[in-house]
């Protein structure tokens, strides 16, 4: 398969490898003008993630979340959607599944747990339905009523547990029913208890769907057309809208996949927060940085796992703030998407008009506002 | 309790939360006006509360008393401005999509203040409570007029600072040279590159100025409601400014409106917890409230639906002119 | 021959891009107060020149001379301090700003930090009535005339105190009438004492107005010559390179059973109301080209989507071959015979991105033989893509390359090739040369006469009359939504579209309906 090679050519890996090496000299020097060893600080960071089992475990299950949206983003841009209401899908997803997880009594783990996932995944899937809709119907940019959207999930969801599950005189809501639950108990114990689930399992399956579903059905060419052009599509006979819809709600799938998991695999429980946790945010920088490639987004949430997990170990043992990790992410992301920088340093010897370019972005480079 | 007491005390503590807002969203509106989506509004807002903070702490340290907040305002714009210019020079310069520069800029600013914070404060998550902040002035004469004299002149230099602003933004867009001209950038670049008008100049000015206001209005924040900075200080008060952008179509006059209007339903989750009935409402509606407008707004289901300026969001390549 | 110093020289102007020599060794002399034609085919660099001389890009090589000393032209403020003005094919105007707003913009005047408006509009009306270039300077340009926004077009130059005004291809938006006035206006400039350099490929209008033409072909001046000295047929040749005739066979043959039926079509405005069709009817027999004539924009991107079923109408029938079509999708339309070639190949037509093979499966990838049960048979498309490559001459570096790549021409050929091997019995074809170079041309006007001789029916929609007389077996004409006659290609003349193109309905004829 021709597509499979084509992620690891030269073009395609050289900006987002430059693109991290230069985020993590960003970082560096961060950390050496608040006087920290950025060397000790880098390596505590790699200590942490392969130290032992149980943070190898820990730090598959700070990957997974990344995983699911940054294939819910990737996915969007493929099909010409900004995404970037991931963190709202994520969110609803979320509440769903602890909604399903806690008041259903009585059911067998069988039963219980695949339906808990698969409401919680629709769910999200619904709210980014919406954003889709509103694109599709209204004309409203995606990318301002995600952001609308990401924030009244928050709330919603913060209503939602505090009214229907919350667990007396704690801001969380109650555990999910032991049949919902979506833990590995061997692969923990194996692991010295780390926290697993099975959402690394169903992550990896949804990279091979992903991959299938765009590029080797119908439904995928009809997507990605209307990705790279709404207008052609149309006038060729495709259901642009419908498209649109689709493409948003299965973005919204994957990113409520992930918070599914998050509570169904690991938390047990859905905390009310005043803020959402950044994982549709993280998503983003995923996708770009893995060319909204399924192998690539894989990739970018193993760096963003382990970076975001080994951040506490540069807190612990060179007493860094974990804030720093989330600079070195900024940073990439911004190489990344001002790509037009890194290919400067790599060919200083081109002066002159810029070729016409598709770069990382790509299908999600031409986002019309308004 | 009196009534027009309460409308007056809610007036004015609608203002003093509008008076943030209003400087983000003026400051969404310049960039959009010069054709530059600025989604990281939130990010120059907390760089401008954390700047403040900072800036106001040592300068209270330093002796300089009731000028500290000043210099924290100060501080608040150069913060602004510098996170401004990298989204500036990634978007304009670069060509970067503007969105996930927003995106950027606000994870930075997140990142980076908190970092800055924990190194100044021995690992502590938030600054030291700042003794020099802004106090209420009243207006002598203004401030005696009944009604009006407690609901709007006898507040913080900074509010007052709002009040100007508006007029001012609608004069400076739409009567001067300049506006027309940073107008033209965000409706039609190749239109003014071609009668000599520099597209990226412009949207550098465009850009800036939306730093200078963001910064503002994070300062407000901190020198106004909160006394010091955190990282839930700002907490989605950049947002809320791009939703009375939209809300307020583009219009400085709309934004205003816009903001007063989400500014209220800020300080009513203060004003009506006095009352025994409110534990009925659920809170989470009055927060999503100023969201589901905005959207409900840009469906159409709420009056006409509305479209910012043309070329808002793209890049500007003049070989495609 | 002594000659003033000339307003312009330009000497020895070599402009590269990435592949292409978009101007080799150019040298051009304008003298003050002639109207000076540049005619080339598309692609020939004559844009680029100009573009050139306005300072939106710079010469890889050669100097420039304005007024006789040595000019370095960095951009366009520049090139407007030298009085060099240009008036763009695609209007450089802001939609919701009025005239004066546009036409003050970037040099307006002042009282304190204010725009002076009083004097904007004053000065704007001044001009207009000096040149006799009728405008309101208080409208906004989104409720005005294509006409009239080229007035303001020009108005913004002379505003600006411009001596030299370039036009590019300032007649291909404009009707008839337009036309006429636009090259009045010109006349009126150069006696002003103006220069003009007036970029075109229509022969016509370079014999009407000019006083010197220089051909370009392919990035090269290939003579300068006085417009009185020469006539159409030598310039033609000029600027293709080889003797061009004017006449196609068009084989005269009985056409067939009626294909097409288009009843009594009314389709209202997405915005206003209003109705963008009205009562719209006409027939196209198999073996027949109907062409449409018109200025753009009265309606003929509605009827094509009405058609197609990219639309919805409000009332009437679209039958082919005796089905009636008015209620099916877009997709059932294509397999009950419907194809077009969009006006803009590169945002109707194809996927640039997508590869070759992918784009020649775009109409029809939900063929079983492309695959089945959902799946995509890649194997299969290659093969269709292949052939299809080969069979219509396609000039591409292989089937697996972005379309993006190849030249327009090449793009065209694709989308005729895709769309006649579905063997339609309908094909829309819109502007389907627009852009192209004679080559180009030629195959693309063989192979519609090929599908008319088999039998299709060929609705053929473009503003270059010429094209229409060229292939049509019948011409009808559409105004303001309505169609205002109907000829056979035998009867035409450009008098009598002329008339029907702003307006008039052709004497005896009743209604819309043919």
């Amino acid at each position: 398969m021709t597509k499979w090679s084509q992620i690891f050519i030269k073009s395609n890996l050289l900006v987002p490898l430059v693109a991290i090496v230069l985020g993590l000299l960003c970082g560096a020097l961060v950390m050496w003008l608040g006087g920290y060893n950025s060397w000790s600080a880098y390596s505590a960071l790699f200590h942490k993630v392969f130290g032992s089992s149980y943070d190898i475990g820990e730090t598959i299950r700070t990957i997974t979340p990344l995983l699911f949206t940054g294939l819910s983003v990737g996915f969007a841009f493929r099909a010409g959607l900004f995404n970037i209401g991931a963190e709202g899908q994520f969110m609803i997803g979320m509440t769903a599944a602890t909604i399903v997880g806690v008041k259903l009594h009585g059911l067998p783990a069988i039963v219980h747990a695949p339906l808990a996932l698969v409401v919680g995944a629709l769910a999200g899937g619904l709210w980014g339905a919406i954003a889709g809709f509103l694109k599709s119907n209204r004309g409203v940019n995606e990318v301002i009523s995600c952001i609308m959207l990401n924030w009244i999930a928050l709330y919603l969801s913060n209503y939602l547990i505090s009214s229907l599950v919350l667990e007396k005189g704690q801001q969380r809501s109650e555990m999910i029913q032991e049949s919902a639950s979506l833990s590995i108990g061997w692969l923990s114990k194996a692991l010295d208890n780390a926290r697993m689930d099975w959402g690394i399992f169903i992550g990896m399956i949804c990279v091979a769907l992903f991959y299938i579903l765009l590029w080797r059905t119908k439904q995928g060419y009809e997507l990605r057309a209307v990705g790279h052009n709404a207008d052609a599509a149309r006038v060729s006979g495709i259901n642009v809208k419908g498209s649109m819809l689709k493409s948003m709600m299965i973005s919204g799938i994957f990113a409520g996949l992930g918070g599914v998991f998050e509570v169904l695999g690991v938390f047990h429980y859905q905390v009310v927060t005043a803020a959402s946790p950044g994982y549709g945010f993280d998503g983003i920088a995923v996708a770009l940085l893995g060319g909204n490639h399924p192998i690539g987004i894989l990739l970018g949430s193993v760096l963003f796992g382990a970076l975001t997990y080994g951040s506490a170990g540069m807190n612990f043992t060179a007493n860094v703030p974990t804030e720093i990790v989330r600079i070195v992410i900024g940073c990439i992301i911004f190489f990344v998407a001002s790509h037009g920088l890194i290919q400067m340093f790599l060919k200083p010897r081109k002066p002159g008009r810029k070729p016409k370019k598709k770069g990382a972005v790509d299908g999600g480079s031409d986002l019309g506002l308004g | 309790m009196d009534l027009i007491s309460d409308l007056a005390n809610l007036t004015n503590s609608t203002l003093v939360f509008a008076t943030a807002l209003i400087f983000g969203a003026m400051g969404g509106l310049f960039s959009e006006r010069s054709g530059v989506f600025n989604i990281g509004l939130e990010g120059m807002m907390t760089g401008g509360a954390f700047a403040a903070a900072i800036a106001t702490w040592y300068a209270e340290k330093a002796g300089y008393g009731g000028a500290s907040p000043w210099l924290g305002l100060l501080a608040g714009i150069v913060c602004g401005v510098l996170f401004s210019l990298l989204l500036a020079l990634a978007s304009v310069t670069l060509k970067a999509n503007q969105a996930i520069v927003g995106v950027v800029i606000n994870i930075l600013a997140a990142a980076i203040t908190l970092y800055l914070v924990k190194i100044i404060f021995n690992g502590a998550g938030d600054t030291d409570i700042l003794n020099e902040v802004f106090s209420k002035w009243a207006i002598p004469g203004l401030s005696d007029i009944p009604f009006f004299g407690k609901a709007l002149f006898n507040t913080y230099p900074t509010t007052y600072m709002a009040y100007i602003l508006v007029p001012l933004c609608s004069y400076i867009l739409f009567k001067t040279p300049f506006g027309l001209r940073l107008r033209s950038v965000g409706e039609h670049p190749g239109a003014s590159d071609t009668v000599g008008i520099s597209v990226t100049k412009y949207r550098y000015i465009g850009v800036i100025i939306s730093g200078v206001l963001a910064g503002i209005g994070g300062a407000a924040i901190t020198l106004t409601t909160t006394g010091n900075f955190s990282h839930s200080t700002v907490s989605g008060q950049g947002f809320i400014a791009l939703a009375a952008m939209i809300f307020g179509r583009w219009s400085p006059w709309g934004v205003f409106g816009a903001t007063f209007f989400f500014g209220m339903a800020q300080a009513l989750r203060n004003f009506i917890k006095l009352y025994d009935w409110s534990a009925h409402i659920p809170m989470e509606f009055l927060y999503m409230l100023p969201y589901l407008l905005t959207l409900l707004v840009l469906a159409g289901a709420v009056g006409k639906g509305v479209k910012g300026p043309a070329a808002a969001g793209e890049p500007y390549d003049p070989s495609k002119r | 021959m002594e000659q003033a110093v000339p307003v312009v020289e330009l000497r020895g102007i070599t402009k590269r891009f990435p592949g292409i020599v978009a101007n080799d060794n150019i040298s051009l002399q304008l003298r003050k107060g002639e109207i000076h034609a540049l005619l080339g085919e598309n692609g020939a660099g004559k844009s680029t020149l100009m573009s050139i001389l306005f300072g939106l890009y710079q010469p890889d090589e050669g100097e420039i001379y304005v007024n006789g000393s040595r000019e370095i032209i960095d951009g366009p403020g520049k090139a407007i301090k030298l009085g060099i003005g240009m008036v763009h094919q695609h209007f450089k105007l802001v939609q919701n700003f009025t005239v004066a707003e546009n036409i003050v913009l970037g040099i307006e005047p002042r009282r304190g930090f204010s725009i002076n408006y009083r004097q904007a509009h004053r000065k704007v009306s001044e001009l207009s009535e000096q040149y006799g270039l009728k405008v309101d300077p208080k409208v906004q340009i989104q409720d005005i005339t294509v006409g009239m926004q080229q007035r303001v077009e020009i108005l913004k130059t002379l505003y600006r105190g411009a001596e030299i005004l370039i036009f590019d291809e300032p007649t291909a938006v404009l009707t008839v009438q337009e036309i006429h006035e636009l090259m009045q206006i010109l006349r009126n400039l150069a006696a002003e004492g103006k220069s003009i350099i007036l970029i075109t490929h229509k022969l016509k209008e370079i014999m009407e107005v000019s006083d010197r033409v220089t051909v370009i072909r392919r990035g090269r001046v290939i003579d300068t010559l006085t417009t009185s000295e020469t006539n159409e047929s030598e310039l033609a040749e000029k600027m293709v390179g080889r003797r061009v005739s004017f006449q196609l066979d068009k084989e005269k043959r009985e056409p067939g059973p009626t294909l097409l039926q288009v009843n009594h079509l009314t389709l209202r405005g997405s915005d206003k109301g209003r109705n963008v069709l009205t009562d719209v009817s006409f027939e196209i027999r198999a073996g027949e080209i109907y062409g449409l004539a018109g200025v753009d924009g009265n309606g003929q991107h509605e009827l094509v989507d009405a058609i197609t079923g990219l639309r919805p109408i409000e009332s009437g029938s679209v039958v082919l071959g005796g089905v009636d079509l008015t209620r099916k999708s877009v997709r059932d339309r294509m397999s009950a015979g419907v194809a077009q070639i969009p006006e803009d190949r590169q945002k109707q037509g194809l996927v640039l991105d997508f590869k070759v093979s992918e784009n020649m499966v775009l109409t029809t990838y939900k063929d079983s033989r492309f695959g089945r049960g959902g799946f995509i048979d890649e194997k299969a498309i290659n093969e269709h893509a292949s052939k299809l490559v080969g069979e219509f001459d396609v000039r591409t570096a292989g089937i697996h390359v972005p379309m993006r790549s190849l030249s327009g021409g090449n793009q065209q050929k694709a989308i005729i090739a895709r769309e006649l091997t579905r063997d339609p019995q309908l094909l829309i074809a819109v502007q389907p040369t627009r852009g192209l170079d004679i080559g180009a041309i030629e195959f693309v006007h063989e192979r519609l006469l090929q599908a008319k001789n088999e039998g299709k029916a060929i609705l053929l929609i473009s503003y270059e009359l010429d094209e229409l007389y060229k292939m049509s077996d019948r011409i009808a004409v559409i105004f303001d939504g309505q169609i205002m006659g109907e000829l056979d290609s035998e009867e035409v003349d450009d008098e009598k579209l002329g008339l029907m193109m702003s307006g008039n309905r052709l004497k005896g004829e009743g209604g819309g309906a043919a």
